[in-house]
This record gives C-alpha cells, structure tokens and sequence, in this order.
C-alpha cells in the first residue's frame, strides 16, 4: 500500500534531474573526444566548460547548505581560495623541481628558500588532503562557534563575509608567504606535463566535468535520503525538528563541513584551468556572487545551482569580449527580477508559460502575481 | 490515584516583569488525559514550553517520572527522554510527503524501541493508519487540508510511542465532523504508559475526552478537578466561563 519506494526509483524520479544529468555526460565525452585529439571544440571552449564546472561545484556546495538547509554563506570564496592556494602551491613547487625557475613572489621577496609550510606541497596527495583538510578545520571550528551560539539567517551571512574580507586582507600582505597581492602564476607543468597543451586543458576540464557529475550525483542521493528529509525539515522548523529529538547543531556542522569541502575542490579544479590564483578571489564580490548564480539558477533543486552558475557565467565571459561595462546592469537587473517574481529563479520559467497563457485567455484577470516560494 | 509522569512543583517563568507561570505546581498522571483550559494569557502554553524546554523557568522544578529534573536539560534531551508535543499552529514540514514526516517522527529507532527497517516501516504504517492518513502517504505534507494537517502532526508525535504526550489545542480551526473524529483518535491514544497533556477551549470537546481539569488564571492553579466539576466552580465561572 503505501511502502516506501525504494531509493533507486526516488532517484529517478526527478526527469529533470536526469536530463541534465545526460547533458553532462555529453559534455564529458566531447572533453574526452578533445583530450584525445579530436579538434571538435575549440581551446577557448574547452577551457571555459572547465571553468564553468568548476563554478557550478562551488555553487552547489551553496545549495546544500542554503537551498537545503536555509543556512546562507556570503564567504564561500573562502573554501574556494583555499583549495585554489593550495593546488596553486603544489604546482608552483612542482614546476620548480621540474624547471629550477625560481617563482616569482620569491624573487620579489628576495627568498632563496620556500618558506617552512611549503614542505611536502609537491606532492600532489599531500597538497589536496593538506587543502581540503585545511578548508574543512577552518569551517568546522567557525561553525561550531556560531551553530553552538545559535547564530543563523542573516547574522551567520554577514560573518561570513566578515571573515572571507578578513582573509583577503591577510592574502593581500606581501610577507604571508601565499604571493601577496599578486598571488601566484606561472604554473608550467603539471603531473609532469606542459601546462597550455591543449590536450592538457582538455583533461583538466574533463577532471573538472567528472567531479561535476560524481558531485551531482552524490548530492542528489544525499538530498533524498532520510539525512535529506531532516535537512529540509531544520530549514523549514529547527525548532520543531529540536522538540522531535534531532541535534541540528551537529546536522548543521557536517554539512557546512562538507559544503566547504566542495567549495576547496572547486577551487583545485578552477586554478589550474585559469593559470593563476590571487586574493581577488577572497573579495566579498565574488562570493556574493555565488550566492546570486544559485539564487538566479533556482535554490533547492541541485540542477537549479549548476544551471545558474553555467548561465551567469557564460553571459558574463560573452559580454566581457564585447560590452563589459553592461554586466553590473544586467546582474542587478536578474536579482531584481528574482526577488520581485520568481522566487524559485530560472525554475520558474516554465511556470511563466501557464500564467501568459492563463492571461491571453482571460484579460485582466491574470494579474503577474508572485510565484510561492518553495521554501 | 496512578503514578505519575510529570510532576511540576513551585515553576515560575518570567518574562521581563511579567510572571507568565507563577509558583504554579501540577501532576500528569499516567494512563490520563489531563486538560490544562484558562483564558488567553493563563500560562498553559508557557507551561508546556518549559516543559519541552523551548522556554527557560526562573525557578521551581519539572520531573518526568520522579527522576529527570526536566528544567537542566535542552528540548533534544528532552524529546529524547520520551515527551512530544503537538504546536498550537500545526507544525508539520510541508515540503515533505506525508510518510516522510511520520519517519521524522522516529530520530532514533533504538530510543522507540524499534529493532530493523522493518519495525520501523511497521510503526509508520500503523501510525498512518491510526490517524487515517494512509491513503495521502505519498503526498506532500503542504498541500494537506488544515484538519489532515492537525492529524499529521499528531502522527509524527505518535510515531515514538511516547510516554508524555502534550497537545496544544489540537481541535482548533476544525469542523465539527473533524472535531469528532479528534475525540475518537485521543481515546484511542489512551495508554496505561501514557500521559496526555491537552490545551483546548472548546469546553464540550475537554469535557468528552479528559479525565481531569486543571484551569490556570495568571500562572497560577485555580480549579483542579472533573469537567462538570469545573463548570460549577464560581472562581472559574468568574474568570473564564462566564455565566
């Protein structure tokens, strides 16, 4: 009668989900087509999907939290600066080694030697857990603090910011050891190979599209699983769930952990595809804006956040070429749109569809109400 | 005379200068339906808030079963030692299909004595058939009418076989068929194991289902006793039933 269905149809029940799903597939074969010598894309598209996926990681590690557990972070450049910073140091150190070019912020600094803290960092293993660690010590201790002191909604946003501003002023300083404010360029090599070959980029955009699937997909079996209910039910009615006899505090702190976590491998894909990482990135701009490309893309739906952040940052590398200064228009002009009709962001354009239709049919009576917000 | 669950002696709540709950002293017994009724701004929602510990007390004690001090622990310890409350605005997760929020009513299968998967799926669909809801499992929770609603939150209360079980008004805002059906549902919920704390105003609905009447005024006890009891008292007829 009414038994549970079993958690492979649960996952295919979302049509969308899969279709999507499908696209991406499509993409990382057209990748590996590239890396193997097909001249299908060209080198600038093959970079930009990279990038693009990388993006749409970030962004996804926001929805977990945000979408799913209503726990909005205006700082997730933080997580993505430090996975960038340290893949970034690996492969500055691994060019080193393979090419005795001494980087950059060293000459400029006048150092013969890296600084203590660099030891290790070429090798890769120890540079991505080292990394990833990192991201997940720095949220783990942050959130303890504020989900223990019951910091939530707009306060818990505006620490974050507070806290990714104040490591950007840091990164800035030219003595840290981190590249100062011109960070770090001139990766040359990596696993050995030619950084700029463009069956190199090819692969680190497939890596980067891979994560992006197996990131989508563990997600998505997350989100239905009974872990999933309890978080919609904590961001719908903490307290509610806290009278049923669930510890949200601890529920809290393991998604934001592994949100962060995300976020670094983002910020690993990201850097090497750019060839350079600086405390720009640190700036609250960009995580603001992250938080736009997930609003914009649609909050709650996993595809909702990749589709933002795809969308917002193809227009944005499109008008970057020809009309730069039009960007901040357009951008502020998208969140006013969300925040006045669709709540839901893209999501809800098919719902669009009905309402224009239901005012043809009826004129006047179908005045351009608000969408419900699904959450 | 039954044993009781909850013993509240001397509590006092204060907000600012305002003594919501004022030195006020109670015992739920097992096997009972205990109705709390007063006029709006008596304390019987405070009362249940320190008692799932949503609200702090400035003084007096809560026991559940003469053993845990109910007022040192937080709400999770709380629920977890046994004790479940309905809100007076339904509170049942809408974005959640209707079986899914029974299933969050069990956060631990060990702590409702619950052995397997299947233990668990049976509790659920045994909850879902006591409140009549087995036909909507699958539908989303929001998009239930308001007394499914009311009957939903009552499951998800249900699912861990609890010990103490404090309803806030749950005939609220229902029709008088609703209303029924609610009265035949509390009855069915009466357990030896069980105590049950009910707000309520509808007079005729608490005098149907409650063993036993306490009617707060200004955080203090007025009447103890029966319904029928309570309807001839003066004090209470002055304060809250009116002639």
């Amino acid at each position: 009668m009414s038994a549970q269905p079993s958690f492979y149809s649960r996952f295919a029940a979302d049509r969308f989900y899969l279709w999507n799903l499908v696209a991406l597939v499509g993409v990382a074969l057209a990748l590996g087509h590239a890396a193997a010598g097909g001249g299908l894309l060209s080198e600038y598209a093959i970079n930009a999907l990279g990038q693009f996926a990388a993006f749409a990681i970030l962004a996804l590690s926001l929805d977990l939290i945000w979408g799913y557990l209503g726990i909005l972070s205006l700082g997730h450049g933080l997580f993505f600066a430090i996975g960038g910073y340290a893949i970034a140091m690996h492969l500055l150190k691994h060019s080193y080694l393979t090419t005795g070019i001494v980087p950059d912020f060293m000459q400029f600094m006048g150092w013969k030697q890296f600084p203590a803290y660099w030891v290790w960092f070429e090798h890769f293993p120890y540079a991505v857990a080292a990394g990833l660690l990192f991201a997940f010590a720095i949220a783990l201790v942050f959130g303890f603090v504020s989900f223990r002191s019951r910091v939530n909604g707009v306060y818990f946003a505006i620490i974050t910011q507070a806290l990714v501003y104040v490591a950007m002023l840091l990164m800035f300083r030219n003595d840290t050891g981190f590249g100062g404010n011109n960070g770090m360029t001139g990766f040359s090599v990596v696993f050995g190979a030619r950084l700029g070959q463009s069956s190199v980029t090819a692969l680190l955009a497939l890596a980067a599209v891979v994560t992006l699937i197996a990131t989508l997909i563990g997600c998505r079996a997350l989100v239905i699983s009974r872990v999933g209910a309890i978080m919609i039910a904590c961001r719908d009615d903490e307290t509610r769930l806290r009278t049923l006899g669930y510890r949200t505090i601890a529920l809290k702190l393991s998604i934001w952990c592994l949100s962060a976590v995300l976020a670094a491998i983002a910020g690993m894909l990201y850097v090497p595809l750019v060839g350079i990482i600086n405390p720009r990135v640190l700036s609250p701009e960009l995580s603001l804006e992250i938080a736009v490309w997930v609003a914009i893309g649609g909050r709650g739906r996993l595809f909702g956040a990749v589709i933002g952040a795809v969308t917002i940052n193809a227009v944005k590398f499109l008008l970057s070429a020809r009309a730069p200064e039009l960007w901040p228009f357009m951008l502020s002009a998208l969140i006013v749109l969300v925040a006045l009709i669709f709540p839901n962001g893209l999501l809800d354009l098919p719902a669009l569809r009905s309402l224009i239709r239901e005012f043809v049919k009826r004129p006047g009576a179908g005045r351009l109400t608000r969408f419900k917000s699904a959450s | 005379m039954g044993t009781p669950a909850i013993v509240v002696s001397g509590l006092t709540v204060q907000f600012g200068s305002f003594r919501a709950l004022d030195g006020l002293s109670l015992a739920v017994e097992y096997g009972q339906i205990h109705a709390l009724i007063g006029p709006n701004g008596a304390g019987k929602t405070t009362l249940l808030d320190a008692i799932s510990g949503i609200t702090r007390s400035s003084g007096g004690s809560i026991s559940l079963n003469g053993l845990t001090e109910l007022t040192r622990c937080n709400e999770v310890d709380i629920a977890l030692s046994g004790i479940r409350r309905k809100f007076q605005k339904p509170s049942v997760f809408e974005a959640l299909s209707v079986r899914d929020n029974i299933a969050l009513g069990i956060p631990s299968a060990r702590q409702a004595g619950l052995v397997g998967q299947s233990a668990i799926d049976q509790r659920i669909e045994a909850t879902l058939d006591v409140i009549g809801l087995a036909e909507q499992s699958a539908r989303l929770a929001g998009e239930l009418a308001h007394g499914q609603k009311q009957w939903l939150e009552i499951g998800i209360v249900l699912a861990s076989d609890p010990k103490v079980l404090m309803l806030d008004e749950p005939v609220a805002g229902l029709t008088d068929e609703e209303t029924e059906r609610t009265g035949v549902l509390l009855r069915k919920l009466k357990h030896p194991a069980r105590a049950i704390i009910l707000v309520e105003h509808d007079m005729d609905f608490v005098e149907q289902v409650a063993d036993r009447v306490t009617v707060l005024h200004e955080g203090k006890t007025l009447f103890e006793g029966s319904m029928k009891n309570a309807r001839l008292d003066p004090g209470v007829i002055d304060v809250y039933l009116g002639r």
